[in-house]
This record gives C-alpha cells, structure tokens and sequence, in this order.
C-alpha cells in the first residue's frame, strides 16, 4: 500500500496538468495510466492545433504530449503507465500494472521479478480523468473485421504504423471524422469517401478543404445503410436521408471499401466515476452521462474531482484547462487557506469562457453551467 | 501493411524483430507494438468468432475498451491484443466462443 496526497487517473491533458498543478503545490503525486505511453490521445495527434497561443496554437499534439510529460516529471510527479485503476472506495485506488521493456519509463525495483503486480494507493484526492470514448453506429455488418472507431484507425497509422486496410469509408464530418481522413491519406490509404447524416459538414473548414484538394468526395445527407463481405468487409452501401432522417429510395450507393471508420462523437468515459459512487447526470451536449462536477470541478464523492473530456467532450484545449482547475482546487482543498489563488482560478474560469464561446460552443457552456446547478444542491459543500 | 513512409512523422525507424507465433504461423513483429498491429501488417484481420452465431470479429476500438479484439495468447483466452505487447516466441490463435476452458 501506497499513500499519495493525490492520486489522478488518466495521463492525457487532462491528467498531466491536474497532477503538474497539484505537485507544484507540494502534493505528493501519482498519475497512472493503463496505456504504454503518457500523453493520452494527443500522442496521436500528428496535426497542428488551432486556437490561441496560450493553448498551444501552431503545435502538433505528440509535441504536447512530451512538453506536458516532461513537465510533470520535473515538478516531480510520478508516471505509471500500464497501471490500470479497476476499483475506487473511499480513498483507495486499486491497480493492476503490467511491465514492457519497451515502455518508455522503467518500473520501479520491487517490480523488477514479475511482469506484473497489482497495488493499492491511497489518495488524499483523487482526480479523474479518463477521457472519452468512442460512439459506435449500428447498421447491419457493423459487426464485421474492417468496421472500427476513426480513433482506432489513427491509433494503428500514427502511433503502431500499420495501415489497417486500404480503401476506406468515413462516417461522420467533424473534426475527426476530417482529421483522421487526412492521416489515413498521409498514411498511404485511399479514403473512398466522408459520408455526413446530416445536411453540414460539421468540422472546421480548413480540415474539410484539405480532404477536397485531394479529391474526397464529403457527401452530406448521406448515411450507411449496410456492410457486407465475406467474413470482413468487402463493400458497404450508403444512401441519401431526407429533412426527416429517412432513407431516400433509389439513392443507395454501392462502394468497395476495405475498412469503414466511425465518426459520431465520443462519450464521456465515465464508469470508473460511477464505480466511484460519483452521480451521474444525461447532458446531450457534453456527450451523454457526465459526472456531475461543481465549479471546481468536485463532483458528488468528497475528495474526487474530474477534468476534461470526463466531465464532458470538448478539445484538448479546455481539458488542459480544466486539469489546472482541478489539480489547484485539489491542492487548494489540502492546505489551510483552501481556496486555491482565487486570481488563477479567475482567469482559467475567463480561458474556459472564451473557448466555450461562439455558436457551436455555447451549448456546452450551458450545459456546465447546468450541471454546476445540479451540483450545488448535490456535491459536498 | 507497414506505413514505412510518413510526410510527418518520417521513415520508420528500425527496431529490433520479435518472431512471434500466429495459428502456428511464424511471422515477423516490431518491438513493442501490440498484437494487433503486428498481425494487421501481416494482414490478418479477423481475431476470434462469437459464441453462440460463430460470427468473425476484429479490431473496434484499438485502446483497451471494447475487447472486440480478444484472441487466446500463450494459451490465456480473452488477450486484449489492441493493448498487449508482442514478446519473443509469444503464441497467439484465433479465439472461438469464450476460449479453451471458459465455454
């Protein structure tokens, strides 16, 4: 067993910030990851972010990922990765850790005769931060090898360097419906065409241009009406919808694809909070189950706090944001004074506004502000 | 297939091999990579059949969640192998129900 001041879950931007922000505050600190390497999601982000400076504007994601890492460890935080939190009561955190000699940090000894070993932790405060997960869309052959999430196709080009087929099929037009058909370009797949259910393509122009330069047809109103092939997927079928999501007849088109990635959002990925005892809330706009979380980021089980796209799915840029936020209320919450700098907190509080500001994005503001409402009456005081 | 060429990330930098067993097939893996990886370069995709309609499944979400991908690894069925490493000599098989012994 283990004693931490705290302990987060989850190394992506989220994670690393909270965990930088609480060590610098003189927590002692423990992130643990079940992946090989820190750095979430971003360490497949082979693209440059936009934005302003503050949030990395002009930088690749990978280049973050290592930026944040090095960042913790010389605050002096701990990284574990292939460290996988299974259970949560009360202040302890159960793990179960495997060893690689290719993972890019060493195990410590007492590892050194197994390959793997489960350990306890006990934390002061916990911070979670797991992320998201991706939606899947149920048509029939959507069970077929060749049919994956657009993540794990980014996963296997940019971060393992395999190429999983080689004529594709996107569903979906935002950002990573968008992205991920560029890299899988870059990567030397034919990307057949994005197909977009409803009428507007819904990622940033920039991303939409480049895939049209190369030629990809970004059809909208257009659905997958099915997927076939001999024990994998051979050619998949798409078709016109109608103002009323319905399938115009006649329209259906037949494509020979290889492999077809699933664009339709993430999720929260919230089940180790609700293992937790955490209480969840249905947000449509955050992504669907969402711990509910006060304005600092607390959410319903004293002592566990939550940061980005657990608390509900935005970009990097808030979750970076929102791990500062949590990691210096956790901190603030140990010391006497509490309150955390009330200073910082006001211009992370104004950063987060302004990312969560224009059209698209108001949604979201008002869905936390929602939940920060729910909370009042549900978090611990 | 292997991306050797990357107009971002560059060429792929070598590594040592690891040989690896696959259905009894010897095939060639990079150091480190997941299971996965190394069996979709050699361009395996179907990891296991379902129980009950014998139905082929591969790779879904490709980071641990779905266990979509599972296959039997040095004789232990339900092997995450979007997420489990390749080591020397390892054998891996085509998984079929639950696995030997958890039907």
């Amino acid at each position: 067993m283990r004693e931490v001041d705290l302990a987060v879950v989850g190394a992506g931007p989220a994670g690393l910030t909270a965990a930088i922000e609480g060590a610098k505050r003189g927590c002692s600190t423990v992130v643990l990851d079940m992946n090989p390497h820190p750095g979430g999601q971003l360490i497949k982000q082979i693209h440059k972010f936009f934005g302003s400076r503050e949030h990395r504007a002009g930088t690749r994601g990978i280049e973050i990922a290592d930026t944040l890492f090095h960042e913790a460890e010389s605050t002096g935080v701990e990284v574990m990765v292939r460290a996988e939190v299974y259970a949560i009561h009360d202040s302890t955190l159960e793990v179960a850790q495997t060893f690689g000699e290719d993972s890019p940090i060493l195990p410590s000894k007492e590892a050194t005769t197994s390959h793997s070993r489960s350990l306890s932790i006990v934390a002061r405060r916990i911070v979670l931060a797991m992320g998201g997960a991706e939606n899947a869309l149920n048509f029939p052959g959507w069970t077929l090898p060749g049919v994956m999430g657009a993540g794990a196709a980014q996963t296997m080009i940019n971060l393992w360097r395999v190429l999983p087929g080689e004529r594709i099929l996107m569903v979906g037009a935002g950002n990573v419906g968008l992205i991920v058909s560029y890299q899988l370009m870059q990567a030397g797949g034919e990307v057949v065409a994005v197909i977009e259910a409803t009428p507007r393509i819904g990622g940033y122009g920039v991303h939409a241009a480049k895939i049209s330069r190369a030629g990809v047809p970004i059809l909208t109103s257009h659905t997958i009406v099915g997927a076939s092939g001999e024990s994998r997927v051979e050619r998949a079928v798409i078709a016109k919808v109608d103002p009323s999501w319905r399938i115009v007849p006649g329209s259906e088109e037949e494509l020979e694809v290889d492999t077809i990635c699933i664009a339709v959002g993430l999720r929260p990925n919230a089940r180790l909070a609700s293992l937790a005892g955490c209480k969840l809330h249905y947000s449509p706009s955050l992504g669907g189950w969402v711990p509910i979380h006060n304005s600092r980021m607390e959410t319903t089980v004293p002592r566990i706090y939550i940061a980005g796209d657990l608390s509900g799915v935005e970009e990097a840029s808030t979750a970076l944001e929102e791990g500062r936020l949590a990691g210096i209320c956790a901190a603030a919450s140990l010391s006497k004074e509490r309150a955390g700098d009330p200073e910082e907190i006001k211009a992370i509080e104004q950063r987060l506004l302004s990312l969560r500001s224009g059209p698209f994005c108001q949604r979201r503001q008002d869905a936390k502000q929602e939940l920060i409402g729910i909370a009042e009456t549900q978090c611990p005081k | 297939m292997r991306v050797i060429h990357h107009p971002i990330l560059g060429d792929l930098p070598e590594v040592r091999q690891v040989k690896i067993w696959v259905d009894g097939k010897e095939i060639a893996a990079r150091k480190g990579e997941p299971i996965a990886a190394a069996i979709a370069a050699n361009g395996t995709k179907i990891h296991r059949y379902t129980t009950r309609r014998e139905e082929p499944r591969g790779v879904f979400c490709g980071i641990g969640q779905c266990t979509d991908c599972v296959m039997v690894v040095n004789g232990v069925p339900n092997v995450r192998t979007c997420i489990t490493p390749v080591t020397e000599g390892m054998t891996v098989e085509t998984q079929h129900g639950a696995g030997r012994g958890g039907r």
